[in-house]
Protein backbone atom coordinates (compact mmCIF):
# COMPACT_ATOMS: atom_id res chain seq x y z
CA UNK A 1 0.00 0.00 0.00
CA UNK A 2 1.34 3.39 -0.89
CA UNK A 3 0.96 6.58 1.73
CA UNK A 4 0.68 9.85 0.45
CA UNK A 5 2.56 13.10 2.34
CA UNK A 6 2.40 16.61 1.36
CA UNK A 7 6.09 17.62 2.12
CA UNK A 8 8.89 20.60 1.78
CA UNK A 9 12.11 19.01 0.56
CA UNK A 10 12.46 15.47 -1.88
CA UNK A 11 13.39 13.66 1.58
CA UNK A 12 12.40 11.16 4.22
CA UNK A 13 13.99 14.26 6.55
CA UNK A 14 11.60 16.69 5.42
CA UNK A 15 9.08 18.53 7.55
CA UNK A 16 4.85 17.60 6.54
CA UNK A 17 3.46 21.00 4.75
CA UNK A 18 0.63 22.61 6.16
CA UNK A 19 -1.18 23.23 2.96
CA UNK A 20 -2.42 20.04 1.04
CA UNK A 21 -2.77 22.09 -2.34
CA UNK A 22 -0.01 24.45 -1.84
CA UNK A 23 2.65 22.31 -0.63
CA UNK A 24 6.01 22.20 -2.94
CA UNK A 25 5.94 18.24 -3.22
CA UNK A 26 4.31 14.93 -2.72
CA UNK A 27 5.85 11.56 -0.99
CA UNK A 28 4.36 8.89 -2.00
CA UNK A 29 5.85 6.03 0.69
CA UNK A 30 5.08 2.29 -0.52
CA UNK A 31 4.61 0.13 3.11
CA UNK A 32 5.30 -2.88 1.83
CA UNK A 33 8.55 -2.16 -0.33
CA UNK A 34 9.90 0.10 2.41
CA UNK A 35 10.57 2.78 -0.91
CA UNK A 36 10.10 6.26 -1.60
CA UNK A 37 9.54 8.41 -4.37
CA UNK A 38 8.96 12.37 -4.50
CA UNK A 39 6.91 14.36 -7.06
CA UNK A 40 6.27 18.41 -7.83
CA UNK A 41 3.14 19.46 -6.86
CA UNK A 42 2.18 21.50 -9.92
CA UNK A 43 -0.79 22.71 -8.31
CA UNK A 44 1.04 25.28 -6.27
CA UNK A 45 1.11 27.94 -9.25
CA UNK A 46 -2.89 27.63 -9.72
CA UNK A 47 -4.89 30.72 -9.37
CA UNK A 48 -7.68 28.75 -7.58
CA UNK A 49 -8.78 24.85 -7.24
CA UNK A 50 -5.17 24.11 -6.02
CA UNK A 51 -6.60 21.42 -3.70
CA UNK A 52 -8.72 19.53 -6.60
CA UNK A 53 -5.21 19.18 -8.70
CA UNK A 54 -3.45 17.86 -6.46
CA UNK A 55 -5.85 15.62 -5.40
CA UNK A 56 -5.99 14.65 -9.07
CA UNK A 57 -2.05 13.66 -8.78
CA UNK A 58 -2.09 12.11 -5.45
CA UNK A 59 -4.98 10.41 -6.67
CA UNK A 60 -3.28 9.27 -10.50
CA UNK A 61 0.26 8.12 -8.01
CA UNK A 62 -1.66 5.19 -6.90
CA UNK A 63 -1.72 6.10 -3.36
CA UNK A 64 -4.16 5.05 -1.24
CA UNK A 65 -3.99 6.83 1.79
CA UNK A 66 -2.94 10.21 2.50
CA UNK A 67 -1.39 11.52 5.74
CA UNK A 68 -2.27 15.39 6.03
CA UNK A 69 -2.16 18.33 9.26
CA UNK A 70 -5.50 19.08 7.45
CA UNK A 71 -7.09 19.36 3.87
CA UNK A 72 -10.23 21.55 2.33
CA UNK A 73 -13.51 20.61 1.32
CA UNK A 74 -12.84 19.65 -2.53
CA UNK A 75 -9.75 18.04 -2.07
CA UNK A 76 -11.45 16.21 0.50
CA UNK A 77 -14.16 15.09 -2.30
CA UNK A 78 -11.64 14.55 -4.58
CA UNK A 79 -10.14 12.04 -2.26
CA UNK A 80 -12.86 10.77 -0.76
CA UNK A 81 -14.73 9.48 -4.47
CA UNK A 82 -11.44 7.69 -5.09
CA UNK A 83 -11.74 5.67 -1.96
CA UNK A 84 -8.79 7.13 -0.55
CA UNK A 85 -8.33 7.25 3.10
CA UNK A 86 -7.27 10.62 5.36
CA UNK A 87 -5.86 10.27 8.31
CA UNK A 88 -4.37 13.09 10.57
CA UNK A 89 -0.32 13.78 10.93
CA UNK A 90 0.45 13.19 14.76
CA UNK A 91 3.63 15.77 14.07
CA UNK A 92 5.67 17.59 11.80
CA UNK A 93 8.00 14.41 11.35
CA UNK A 94 7.38 12.20 8.06
CA UNK A 95 8.94 9.29 9.90
CA UNK A 96 6.82 9.27 12.45
CA UNK A 97 3.99 9.20 10.86
CA UNK A 98 4.80 6.32 8.66
CA UNK A 99 6.00 4.79 11.45
CA UNK A 100 2.66 5.99 13.35
CA UNK A 101 0.47 4.57 10.46
CA UNK A 102 2.56 1.36 10.57
CA UNK A 103 1.50 0.67 13.65
CA UNK A 104 -1.91 1.71 13.32
CA UNK A 105 -1.88 4.59 15.43
CA UNK A 106 -3.13 7.61 13.32
CA UNK A 107 -6.68 9.17 13.14
CA UNK A 108 -9.01 9.62 10.53
CA UNK A 109 -8.87 12.84 9.59
CA UNK A 110 -11.81 15.16 10.64
CA UNK A 111 -11.31 18.73 10.77
CA UNK A 112 -11.80 18.93 7.07
CA UNK A 113 -12.41 23.23 6.30
CA UNK A 114 -14.39 24.91 3.66
CA UNK A 115 -10.96 25.97 1.69
CA UNK A 116 -9.99 29.51 0.95
CA UNK A 117 -11.63 30.09 -2.28
CA UNK A 118 -11.04 34.10 -2.58
CA UNK A 119 -8.67 33.99 -5.38
CA UNK A 120 -6.76 37.35 -5.20
CA UNK A 121 -7.03 37.70 -1.70
CA UNK A 122 -9.55 40.27 0.33
CA UNK B 1 -30.82 72.95 -1.65
CA UNK B 2 -27.75 73.34 -4.65
CA UNK B 3 -28.14 72.40 -8.08
CA UNK B 4 -26.34 69.52 -9.82
CA UNK B 5 -26.03 69.81 -13.63
CA UNK B 6 -24.73 66.78 -15.15
CA UNK B 7 -23.47 66.97 -18.56
CA UNK B 8 -25.96 66.40 -21.54
CA UNK B 9 -25.92 62.71 -22.75
CA UNK B 10 -23.93 61.84 -19.65
CA UNK B 11 -25.34 59.35 -16.77
CA UNK B 12 -22.38 59.90 -14.36
CA UNK B 13 -20.94 56.68 -12.42
CA UNK B 14 -19.21 57.29 -9.20
CA UNK B 15 -17.86 54.32 -7.16
CA UNK B 16 -17.25 54.48 -3.31
CA UNK B 17 -14.38 51.96 -2.21
CA UNK B 18 -12.59 51.21 1.14
CA UNK B 19 -10.17 49.12 2.31
CA UNK B 20 -12.06 47.29 4.26
CA UNK B 21 -15.32 46.31 6.08
CA UNK B 22 -16.85 48.46 8.46
CA UNK B 23 -15.28 52.10 6.92
CA UNK B 24 -18.21 53.52 6.22
CA UNK B 25 -18.49 53.01 2.70
CA UNK B 26 -22.02 51.85 2.73
CA UNK B 27 -23.09 55.15 4.99
CA UNK B 28 -21.46 57.14 2.08
CA UNK B 29 -22.68 56.17 -0.91
CA UNK B 30 -26.53 55.54 0.41
CA UNK B 31 -26.52 59.11 1.84
CA UNK B 32 -24.65 60.92 -1.57
CA UNK B 33 -27.51 58.60 -3.40
CA UNK B 34 -30.13 60.07 -1.03
CA UNK B 35 -28.76 63.45 -1.37
CA UNK B 36 -28.83 63.97 -5.14
CA UNK B 37 -32.47 65.00 -6.87
CA UNK B 38 -32.28 61.37 -8.45
CA UNK B 39 -29.88 58.63 -8.00
CA UNK B 40 -29.69 55.00 -8.78
CA UNK B 41 -28.01 53.28 -5.72
CA UNK B 42 -26.06 50.14 -7.07
CA UNK B 43 -25.02 47.44 -4.29
CA UNK B 44 -21.99 45.46 -5.91
CA UNK B 45 -20.74 44.24 -1.97
CA UNK B 46 -22.41 41.18 -3.13
CA UNK B 47 -21.75 38.88 -0.86
CA UNK B 48 -22.45 41.10 2.07
CA UNK B 49 -25.28 43.81 0.19
CA UNK B 50 -26.38 45.91 3.43
CA UNK B 51 -27.01 49.15 1.61
CA UNK B 52 -30.83 48.03 1.04
CA UNK B 53 -31.30 47.86 4.71
CA UNK B 54 -31.13 51.58 4.96
CA UNK B 55 -32.89 52.28 1.63
CA UNK B 56 -35.96 49.46 2.46
CA UNK B 57 -36.57 49.46 -1.01
CA UNK B 58 -40.63 49.29 -2.68
CA UNK B 59 -42.15 47.33 -5.08
CA UNK B 60 -38.84 44.50 -5.85
CA UNK B 61 -38.46 42.96 -8.53
CA UNK B 62 -35.94 40.07 -8.45
CA UNK B 63 -34.24 38.38 -11.37
CA UNK B 64 -32.25 35.41 -11.14
CA UNK B 65 -28.43 35.53 -12.51
CA UNK B 66 -26.96 32.21 -13.89
CA UNK B 67 -23.89 30.78 -15.33
CA UNK B 68 -23.43 28.03 -17.58
CA UNK B 69 -21.78 25.02 -15.61
CA UNK B 70 -20.44 22.04 -17.75
CA UNK B 71 -22.19 18.82 -17.59
CA UNK B 72 -20.50 15.35 -18.79
CA UNK B 73 -22.66 12.75 -21.00
CA UNK B 74 -20.83 10.10 -19.44
CA UNK B 75 -21.48 7.43 -22.45
CA UNK B 76 -19.07 9.84 -24.68
CA UNK B 77 -16.57 10.81 -22.20
CA UNK B 78 -13.29 8.66 -22.77
CA UNK B 79 -11.52 10.08 -19.91
CA UNK B 80 -8.76 11.62 -22.38
CA UNK B 81 -8.73 14.62 -19.76
CA UNK B 82 -8.05 16.82 -21.89
CA UNK B 83 -10.63 18.83 -20.15
CA UNK B 84 -9.28 18.64 -17.03
CA UNK B 85 -5.72 20.02 -18.02
CA UNK B 86 -7.81 23.09 -19.73
CA UNK B 87 -8.97 24.04 -17.18
CA UNK B 88 -7.41 26.57 -15.00
CA UNK B 89 -9.49 27.04 -12.27
CA UNK B 90 -8.99 23.07 -11.63
CA UNK B 91 -12.84 22.70 -11.26
CA UNK B 92 -12.45 19.48 -12.95
CA UNK B 93 -11.05 15.93 -11.92
CA UNK B 94 -10.70 12.68 -13.46
CA UNK B 95 -11.71 10.64 -10.86
CA UNK B 96 -12.54 6.88 -10.43
CA UNK B 97 -13.11 6.64 -14.57
CA UNK B 98 -15.93 9.39 -13.97
CA UNK B 99 -15.33 13.39 -14.39
CA UNK B 100 -16.25 15.52 -11.70
CA UNK B 101 -17.42 18.98 -11.74
CA UNK B 102 -16.67 21.48 -8.69
CA UNK B 103 -19.42 23.75 -9.94
CA UNK B 104 -18.91 26.72 -7.13
CA UNK B 105 -14.69 26.55 -8.63
CA UNK B 106 -15.94 26.99 -12.24
CA UNK B 107 -15.47 30.13 -13.87
CA UNK B 108 -17.90 29.66 -16.53
CA UNK B 109 -15.21 30.29 -19.61
CA UNK B 110 -16.70 27.16 -21.54
CA UNK B 111 -13.20 25.78 -22.52
CA UNK B 112 -13.59 22.48 -21.76
CA UNK B 113 -17.47 22.34 -23.89
CA UNK B 114 -15.12 23.95 -27.16
CA UNK B 115 -11.87 21.66 -26.28
CA UNK B 116 -13.43 17.79 -25.58
CA UNK B 117 -12.82 16.04 -29.04
CA UNK B 118 -15.74 13.53 -27.62
CA UNK B 119 -17.96 16.22 -27.85
CA UNK B 120 -19.07 14.74 -24.36
CA UNK B 121 -19.65 18.08 -22.32
CA UNK B 122 -22.14 20.40 -22.42
CA UNK B 123 -23.50 23.66 -20.95
CA UNK B 124 -26.56 23.99 -18.27
CA UNK B 125 -27.50 26.90 -16.32
CA UNK B 126 -26.79 27.24 -12.87
CA UNK B 127 -28.79 29.87 -10.84
CA UNK B 128 -25.68 31.76 -8.55
CA UNK B 129 -27.82 34.72 -6.97
CA UNK B 130 -29.73 37.38 -7.83
CA UNK B 131 -30.47 41.11 -8.69
CA UNK B 132 -32.91 42.63 -6.84
CA UNK B 133 -34.60 46.48 -8.14
CA UNK B 134 -37.14 48.89 -6.28
CA UNK B 135 -37.34 52.35 -5.60
CA UNK B 136 -36.45 54.65 -2.51
CA UNK B 137 -38.17 57.87 -2.71
CA UNK B 138 -35.68 59.22 -5.65
CA UNK B 139 -32.99 56.62 -5.31
CA UNK B 140 -33.95 53.35 -7.29
CA UNK B 141 -31.87 50.71 -5.20
CA UNK B 142 -29.83 47.64 -7.21
CA UNK B 143 -28.92 45.15 -4.82
CA UNK B 144 -26.65 42.21 -5.59
CA UNK B 145 -26.22 39.16 -3.88
CA UNK B 146 -24.22 36.09 -4.17
CA UNK B 147 -25.50 32.67 -3.16
CA UNK B 148 -23.23 31.40 -0.27
CA UNK B 149 -20.51 28.93 -0.98
CA UNK B 150 -20.40 30.57 -5.17
CA UNK B 151 -16.77 31.45 -5.69
CA UNK B 152 -17.14 34.64 -7.86
CA UNK B 153 -19.97 37.03 -7.69
CA UNK B 154 -18.42 38.65 -11.22
CA UNK B 155 -21.12 37.71 -13.16
CA UNK B 156 -23.61 39.55 -11.06
CA UNK B 157 -21.50 42.80 -10.93
CA UNK B 158 -21.58 42.68 -14.78
CA UNK B 159 -25.29 42.78 -14.78
CA UNK B 160 -25.68 44.78 -12.02
CA UNK B 161 -23.54 48.06 -13.95
CA UNK B 162 -25.05 47.09 -17.32
CA UNK B 163 -28.45 48.43 -15.57
CA UNK B 164 -29.52 51.63 -17.64
CA UNK B 165 -28.90 54.95 -16.11
CA UNK B 166 -31.48 57.94 -16.50
CA UNK B 167 -29.44 61.19 -18.30
CA UNK B 168 -30.26 62.87 -15.03
CA UNK B 169 -29.51 60.16 -12.72
CA UNK B 170 -26.50 59.70 -10.33
CA UNK B 171 -25.18 55.81 -10.57
CA UNK B 172 -23.72 55.64 -6.99
CA UNK B 173 -21.69 51.88 -6.84
CA UNK B 174 -21.02 50.86 -3.52
CA UNK B 175 -17.99 48.10 -4.22
CA UNK B 176 -16.93 45.28 -2.22
CA UNK B 177 -14.27 45.80 0.26
CA UNK B 178 -10.90 45.14 -0.37
CA UNK B 179 -8.97 45.33 -3.62
CA UNK B 180 -9.88 41.82 -5.21
CA UNK B 181 -10.69 41.21 -8.81
CA UNK B 182 -14.30 41.89 -8.18
CA UNK B 183 -13.47 45.39 -7.27
CA UNK B 184 -11.80 46.22 -10.08
CA UNK B 185 -15.22 44.76 -12.04
CA UNK B 186 -16.88 47.63 -10.04
CA UNK B 187 -14.87 50.08 -10.81
CA UNK B 188 -14.19 49.41 -14.40
CA UNK B 189 -16.64 51.93 -15.81
CA UNK B 190 -17.16 54.21 -13.33
CA UNK B 191 -15.96 58.01 -13.65
CA UNK B 192 -14.74 59.02 -10.62
CA UNK B 193 -13.55 57.10 -7.24
CA UNK B 194 -14.34 58.14 -3.99
CA UNK B 195 -11.86 56.47 -1.49
CA UNK B 196 -13.36 56.22 2.39
CA UNK B 197 -11.18 55.98 4.94
CA UNK B 198 -10.64 55.65 8.64
CA UNK B 199 -8.43 57.51 11.00
CA UNK B 200 -6.42 54.45 12.30
CA UNK B 201 -2.95 53.17 11.20
CA UNK B 202 -4.55 49.73 10.21
CA UNK B 203 -7.15 51.12 8.26
CA UNK B 204 -4.63 53.22 6.45
CA UNK B 205 -2.65 50.47 5.34
CA UNK B 206 -5.80 48.96 3.93
CA UNK B 207 -6.57 52.43 2.31
CA UNK B 208 -3.28 52.47 0.66
CA UNK B 209 -4.10 49.03 -1.08
CA UNK B 210 -6.97 50.53 -2.80
CA UNK B 211 -5.46 53.96 -3.54
CA UNK B 212 -2.88 51.56 -5.46
CA UNK B 213 -5.84 50.18 -7.50
CA UNK B 214 -7.51 53.26 -8.41
CA UNK B 215 -4.06 54.75 -9.91
CA UNK B 216 -3.49 51.48 -11.65
CA UNK B 217 -6.98 51.86 -13.26
CA UNK B 218 -6.11 55.63 -13.90
CA UNK B 219 -9.25 56.91 -12.37
CA UNK B 220 -10.17 60.29 -10.94
CA UNK B 221 -10.47 59.94 -7.50
CA UNK B 222 -10.54 61.92 -4.00
CA UNK B 223 -10.84 60.44 -0.13
CA UNK B 224 -13.43 61.07 2.34
CA UNK B 225 -12.28 60.84 6.26
CA UNK B 226 -14.75 59.09 8.19
CA UNK B 227 -15.03 59.04 11.55
CA UNK B 228 -12.75 62.77 12.23
CA UNK B 229 -11.91 63.37 15.47
CA UNK B 230 -10.03 66.34 16.94
CA UNK B 231 -6.39 65.58 16.96
CA UNK B 232 -3.57 63.75 14.56
CA UNK B 233 -5.42 61.60 12.04
CA UNK B 234 -3.01 58.48 9.94
CA UNK B 235 -5.36 59.12 7.13
CA UNK B 236 -5.50 62.46 6.84
CA UNK B 237 -1.87 62.26 7.21
CA UNK B 238 -1.16 60.04 4.63
CA UNK B 239 -3.62 61.94 1.93
CA UNK B 240 -1.74 65.15 2.13
CA UNK B 241 1.66 62.49 1.49
CA UNK B 242 -0.08 61.54 -1.39
CA UNK B 243 -1.49 64.52 -2.50
CA UNK B 244 -4.93 62.76 -2.67
CA UNK B 245 -8.04 65.04 -2.65
CA UNK B 246 -10.13 65.23 0.39
CA UNK B 247 -13.61 65.87 -0.54
CA UNK B 248 -14.85 66.01 2.72
CA UNK B 249 -14.90 64.95 6.38
CA UNK B 250 -17.52 63.02 8.41
CA UNK B 251 -17.53 63.96 12.01
CA UNK B 252 -17.34 60.76 14.26
CA UNK B 253 -20.41 61.83 16.48
CA UNK B 254 -22.51 59.56 18.80
CA UNK B 255 -25.76 60.73 17.11
CA UNK B 256 -24.22 59.62 13.75
CA UNK B 257 -23.22 56.02 14.64
CA UNK B 258 -26.96 55.96 16.24
CA UNK B 259 -28.86 56.99 13.31
CA UNK B 260 -26.55 54.22 10.90
CA UNK B 261 -26.88 51.48 13.34
CA UNK B 262 -30.47 52.02 13.44
CA UNK B 263 -30.58 51.73 9.92
CA UNK B 264 -31.93 54.58 8.98
CA UNK B 265 -30.45 57.65 6.47
CA UNK B 266 -28.87 60.55 7.61
CA UNK B 267 -29.57 62.74 5.60
CA UNK B 268 -33.54 61.88 5.42
CA UNK B 269 -32.99 62.72 9.09
CA UNK B 270 -31.56 65.80 9.63
CA UNK B 271 -31.23 68.99 7.51
CA UNK B 272 -27.03 69.33 8.69
CA UNK B 273 -27.02 65.49 7.57
CA UNK B 274 -28.50 66.72 4.06
CA UNK B 275 -26.55 69.73 3.66
CA UNK B 276 -23.42 67.96 4.79
CA UNK B 277 -23.49 64.98 1.70
CA UNK B 278 -25.34 67.23 -0.46
CA UNK B 279 -21.98 69.49 -0.25
CA UNK B 280 -20.14 66.35 -0.73
CA UNK B 281 -21.70 65.40 -3.78
CA UNK B 282 -20.90 68.84 -5.09
CA UNK B 283 -17.66 69.02 -4.59
CA UNK B 284 -17.31 65.43 -6.54
CA UNK B 285 -19.36 67.17 -9.20
CA UNK B 286 -17.11 69.85 -9.61
CA UNK B 287 -14.11 67.74 -9.10
CA UNK B 288 -15.52 65.04 -12.25
CA UNK B 289 -16.05 68.10 -14.22
CA UNK B 290 -12.44 69.04 -14.05
CA UNK B 291 -11.37 65.86 -14.79
CA UNK B 292 -13.59 66.22 -17.53
CA UNK B 293 -11.95 69.34 -18.77
CA UNK B 294 -8.87 68.62 -17.77
CA UNK B 295 -8.61 65.39 -20.54
CA UNK B 296 -10.84 66.23 -23.34
S1 LIG C 1 -12.29 16.09 -22.65
FE1 LIG C 1 -14.29 15.13 -22.98
S2 LIG C 1 -13.83 12.98 -23.30
FE2 LIG C 1 -11.99 13.88 -22.43
S3 LIG C 1 -12.23 13.54 -20.22
FE3 LIG C 1 -13.09 15.56 -20.65
S4 LIG C 1 -15.25 15.16 -21.00
FE4 LIG C 1 -14.23 13.21 -21.14
S1 LIG D 1 -16.17 26.13 -18.04
FE1 LIG D 1 -14.04 26.79 -17.85
S2 LIG D 1 -13.79 27.04 -15.63
FE2 LIG D 1 -15.63 25.80 -15.90
S3 LIG D 1 -14.91 23.69 -15.81
FE3 LIG D 1 -14.90 24.27 -17.97
S4 LIG D 1 -12.80 24.97 -18.35
FE4 LIG D 1 -13.11 24.96 -16.13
Amino acid sequence: MKIAMPVFNKSLESGIAESFGRTPYFLIYDMEEKTCAFFDNTAIASQGGAGIKAAQAVVDSGAAVVVVPQCGENAANVLKEAGLKMYKTISKSVQENIAAFAEGKLSPLENVHAGFHNHGGK
Amino acid sequence: MPVFTIMAGNSLKIAVLSGKGGTGKTLVSVNLAAAAPQAVYIDCDVEEPNGHLFFKPQDVAVKKISVKIPVVDESKCNGCRVCVDFCKFNALAYIGGRLKVFETVCHSCGGCVLFCPEKALAEKDKVIGEIQSGVSETVSVLTGVLNTGESSGIPIIKQLLNAPVGETEIAMIDCPPGSACIVMESIKDADYCILVAEPTLFGVHNFSMVHELVKLFDKPFGAVLNKCLPGNNPAETFCRENEIQILGRIPFAAEIGAINSNARILVREQPKYRDLFAGLLLRVMEEVRRETTAHS
